[in-house]
């Protein structure tokens, strides 16, 4: 009897367009349940400056007696950081399948069947990713930030957002956001294999909902800076 | 009708393509599509010029031959409808068509809008069946299969494997063909001893021929003659992931 050796895990997953979409569904995930985390921390710049500050610093001494100071943080830091690389790899290889698999497209202008959010998920994810590099430099840095990296958090907000375009930048890039969500929400859901003909419109409704919860969860803020309702 | 067509004419497998104007007077409305390129063909014919090359058989849309891109829709603008069963009185006098053939890389076009779809006979020897005995067939009520899986499975097996969804997919993907395959005998009680493995073997095959991955945008579904269910990918994903934890081998 031939025994030939087996893959292990990692390859058989890496190996296929469905395993590399796993991984897409998994990692997209975990940046579903931060997203969902800072959302709610963004909030409470609706308490005040003690409330919003007191969380940012509460934020760096969770657990400190176990992993130190920021160590909480450092440790969300890694997991998202390894996170997005997996889930770009993984996007870009699969952007490089699809334009090899039409090396020529069509004369007549497609129409556009099917999800438009579906459409916008890769470039939609590379205005993401500029964004974050923004957001980081702004806000967790305060590079660019006109009050410099030492302020309080809720300070460096109301700053930052005091800018129009860069408040204005912000809501375009929690919509792109939004997009990228209903699409992906639902999308993992299929790639687990969980979607049914008889619960597609729930679960696509769903998606919705959690997207548009995100969406106007986060663009709030800007737009409360931007009215004058938090100065 | 008067209308005009702009059709894609490429004389062989390497030559060069364009697309070719050819207006048309004397179009009835109750011709199929395939007729009135049957009505173009015999002016071409006797004009001495090369017809245009298009698949067909049965015409009656059930054996998934007619493969054309029309105005950028697989099959046409009417939905749950092949291309032969497609009629000129969905479309308005006077106006211009684009007629072209399945667009990816693993359907080469043969000349103007055939292709060659031998790729989906390549997915389907990788997996796309039963083992049975050989012999007398079987009672048929041997086996009970629910009402629920068996209505799910005879809807996967409606699949006539035309190909639109690969030509509708943005990501050329041929994911609905192989879903609908799996689908249709993984959820009988005759296709459970091959299930994982037909599943991670058949989407091998197509990851190796060069179709797209499904990004589930669901444009397929939209352009499926036989409206395959776009839940039938999450079947297919499902026993390709089911088949990947538990490192199913089919040798």
């Amino acid at each position: 009897m031939v025994i030939t050796p087996q893959r292990n895990i990692v390859s058989r997953t890496w190996g296929t367009s469905v395993g590399k979409k796993s991984v897409m569904a998994v990692t997209g995930g975990i940046f579903l349940l931060y997203v969902v985390a800072h959302m709610i921390g963004n909030l409470k710049i609706f308490f005040g400056i003690q409330t919003f500050d007191a969380y940012s610093q509460h934020l760096r001494e969770i657990g400190e007696a176990i992993v130190g100071y920021e160590g909480v943080l450092w440790i969300i830091r890694v997991v998202l950081l390894a996170s997005l690389v997996l889930h770009m790899w993984a996007a870009f290889s699969l952007w490089a399948r699809a334009r090899k698999a039409r090396p020529i497209g069509y004369q007549h202008r497609q129409s556009w069947q099917g999800s438009y959010a579906a459409r916008t998920m890769r470039w939609g994810g590379v205005i993401i990713a500029l964004f974050v590099v923004w957001h980081i430099l702004d806000l967790t840095t305060g590079t660019v930030n006109p009050r410099g990296g030492d302020e309080s958090a809720y300070l460096k907000l109301v700053a930052s957002f005091d800018r129009w375009y860069v408040a204005l930048f912000y809501v375009l890039a929690v919509v792109a956001l939004g997009f990228h969500i209903r699409h992906g929400l639902w999308s993992a859901i299929q790639t687990f294999g969980q979607n049914s003909a008889l619960k597609q419109n729930a679960l696509k409704t769903f998606a919705f909902v959690v997207a548009a919860v995100i969406t106007v969860g986060f663009a709030i803020v800007p737009l409360s800076v931007m009215t004058g309702l938090v100065r | 009708m008067k209308l005009t067509l702009r059709i894609w004419r490429q004389p062989g497998p390497d030559a060069k393509g364009k697309m070719q104007k050819y207006v048309m007077d004397d179009v009835e409305p109750d011709m199929s599509f395939l007729e009135m390129l049957d009505v173009l063909n015999e002016k071409l014919v006797l004009d001495d010029e090369d017809p245009v090359s298009f698949d067909h058989d049965c015409r009656e849309g059930i054996c998934g031959s007619c493969a054309m891109v029309i105005n950028g829709t697989a099959h046409g603008p009417q939905k749950n409808t092949t291309t032969c069963q497609l009629h000129m009185r969905h479309f308005d006098d006077g106006d211009t068509i684009d007629i072209e053939p399945w667009r990816a890389r693993a359907f080469p076009v043969v000349k103007d809008l055939v292709t060659d779809r031998s790729a989906f006979d390549e997915i389907i020897k990788a997996g796309g069946y039963i083992s049975v005995n050989t012999g007398s067939a079987p009672e048929a009520h041997a086996i009970p299969v629910d009402k629920v899986s068996a209505d799910d499975a005879f809807d996967a097996a409606t699949c006539i494997g035309c190909g639109a969804c690969v030509a509708a997919c943005p990501n050329g993907s041929s994911m609905l063909f192989t879903a609908a395959k799996v689908t249709h005998l993984g959820l009988l009680p005759q296709g459970q001893p091959e299930r994982a493995t037909r599943a991670i073997n058949m989407l091998a095959k197509q990851d190796e021929l060069d179709f797209g991955g499904c990004t589930n945008v669901g444009a397929c579904h939209e352009v499926c003659p036989k409206g395959i269910p776009l839940a039938s990918i999450a079947q297919l994903n499902h026993d390709v992931l089911g088949a990947t934890l538990t490192g199913a081998r089919s040798d």
